[in-house]
């Protein structure tokens, strides 16, 4: 096996990626929670019409493939006199695609809550507000964690479509140094490896939230 | 227009903490509640029975505002509440407790948490006074070794009592109890009645929905009967339920009784009514 190839030439390449694929990673998974949270919320708790379009967009952006978004995001909306580079254009299209899959755990959590709870806080005198703060959002977290942190680990592996708009992150930069030297396997191998660490990464840290955050019997349906 | 002067001359004793006057709900195009009037002194205790689908119930969640009356008015103190000021409607359910069938604990806290989160948050004390306080009130329930256990870690009578400290724990003027026992397992009865029992002796006011006939019997200040949404008939236990009274207060306790013997007789059987 040739390791100098690995160290001097693949290596280098793969971690200016990966630093590419990061940067678009953690701005689009944190704005796809918080957005999938308050969507799951409007879903299950607003007014007709806001549930409605919450039900629109989520079956929008979770029907359509991520691809033909990305392309829409980048090559369509400057018709319409809306540009955006290649990395806004991608972490826009992570961030409002990841959002939906997030509101769908996130709504199902939240239904799941036992109703009287709610009056028991009203009957203490709690405005709605913080109803929603300290009865509502807490066990909801508790019971979506585990959908949405699954859709994180989606999120990493479909960050590398953001070729599509000329962002050059882990998988792009594999690709461009794949056909310059022709020696795909190997390179494909380390890219799946960088992959698999984050992933790996990012179930752990998961799993640990899911620990810190576990509730003698929460969430078992008797 | 009210003097000042003039009312406390009087008032002081026979003045209602809570009281409701004409109060009146439709749900559903269904009149549920029609025109009741109640009023509960201070340290009354006054219980609520009568078949299934009376009112009774939501006749309590009326009193506490939970379900909004649509006729009638409400007073705490002799203040009329206005139901559409919800910073004063907030205040007013600060100062009557609640207490559920089915203790409605919020699941993703502590024993102690579930009784210190609105001691912080409602009343705004600090979260070390607050849980000081919440294990003075778990402890008043007897409960002060399980504080740190989750709802889903204890019994159906402990979970009721967690409720019951979380209610004290807002010094409530009045506390409504809404069948406490009855999702209970008969051998888990006993030790919620026995708190509700001292805080009757500790001269809390309070209106309690039961089918405990015995309870009601021994510590009711006064029965209050309902059926159809209005209550019938009203009077002390030793009225209401003596030998030969006459009253459907009477007609239906005796019946509870009958089918409980019933029931219990089937139990020893090895037989068990289907629902």
């Amino acid at each position: 096996m040739d390791w100098n190839f690995y160290l001097n030439d693949i290596f280098p390449v793969l971690n200016r990626g990966l630093r590419m694929s990061l940067a678009l990673i953690l701005p689009s998974a944190t704005l796809g929670l918080a957005g999938g949270f308050v969507l799951g919320m409007a879903r299950a708790f607003g007014p007709s019409w806001l549930r409605k379009a919450g039900d629109v967009y989520t079956a929008l952006f979770r029907g359509v493939p991520l691809v033909v978004q990305l392309f829409m995001l980048y090559y369509a909306l400057p018709r319409l006199g809306l540009y955006l580079d290649g990395f806004s254009a991608a972490v826009l299209g992570f961030t409002l695609c990841s959002a939906a899959y997030h509101s769908e755990y996130v709504r199902g959590a939240a239904l799941s809550v036992k109703q009287g709870q709610f009056r028991a806080a009203q009957a203490l005198g709690m405005s709605p507000l913080q109803t929603a703060l300290y009865v509502l959002a807490p066990q909801t977290m508790r019971r979506a964690l585990p959908g949405c942190g699954n859709e994180i680990v989606y999120l990493i592996k479909y960050s590398s479509l953001a070729y599509l708009t000329t962002c050059v992150e882990l998988t792009g930069e594999a690709k461009v140094l794949a056909s310059q030297t022709y020696r795909y396997p190997e390179i494909f191998m380390a890219a799946g490896v960088y992959y698999l660490a984050l992933t790996s990464l990012a179930s752990l840290v998961l799993g640990k939230i899911e620990k810190r955050l576990r509730v003698p019997g929460f969430g078992r349906t008797i | 227009m009210r003097v000042e002067g003039a009312a406390c001359v009087n008032e002081p004793r026979e003045q209602s903490v809570l009281r409701l006057e004409g109060v009146g709900k439709s749900l559903g195009g269904r009149r549920i509640l029609n025109d009741v009037s109640l009023s509960l002194r201070k340290g009354e205790l006054k219980v609520l029975i009568g078949p299934s689908g009376a009112g009774k119930s939501t006749l309590l969640q009326c009193a506490n505002c939970l379900i909004r009356p649509d006729q009638g008015e409400i007073f705490l103190d002799g203040e009329r509440l206005n139901q559409h000021n919800s910073g004063q409607l907030r205040l007013f359910r600060r100062q009557v407790g609640m207490i559920f069938q089915d203790f409605n604990l919020f699941d993703h806290l502590s024993a102690q948490g579930n009784v210190s989160i609105a001691l912080e948050k409602v009343r705004g004390l600090s979260r070390r006074e607050a849980g000081e306080r919440a294990l003075a009130e778990l402890a008043r329930v007897g409960l002060a070794d399980r504080a740190a256990l989750y709802p889903a870690e204890l019994s159906g009578g402990q979970k009721q009592r967690v409720a019951l400290a979380r209610a004290l724990a807002m010094d409530p003027r009045a506390i409504l109890l809404d069948e406490p026992t009855s999702a209970l397992d008969p051998e888990l009865v006993g030790e919620v009645l026995a708190v509700i029992r001292d805080l009757a002796a500790g001269g809390m006011t309070m209106l309690m929905a039961t089918h405990q006939m015995d309870f009601a019997r021994a510590l009711a200040d006064e029965i209050l009967f309902m059926d159809n949404g209005r209550i019938i008939e009203q009077g002390g236990p030793d009225v209401l339920l003596r030998q030969g009274a006459g009253t459907r207060t009477l007609d239906f306790c005796t019946r509870l009784s009958l089918e409980l013997a019933g029931r219990d007789g089937l139990k020893a059987n090895g037989l068990e009514l289907l629902p």
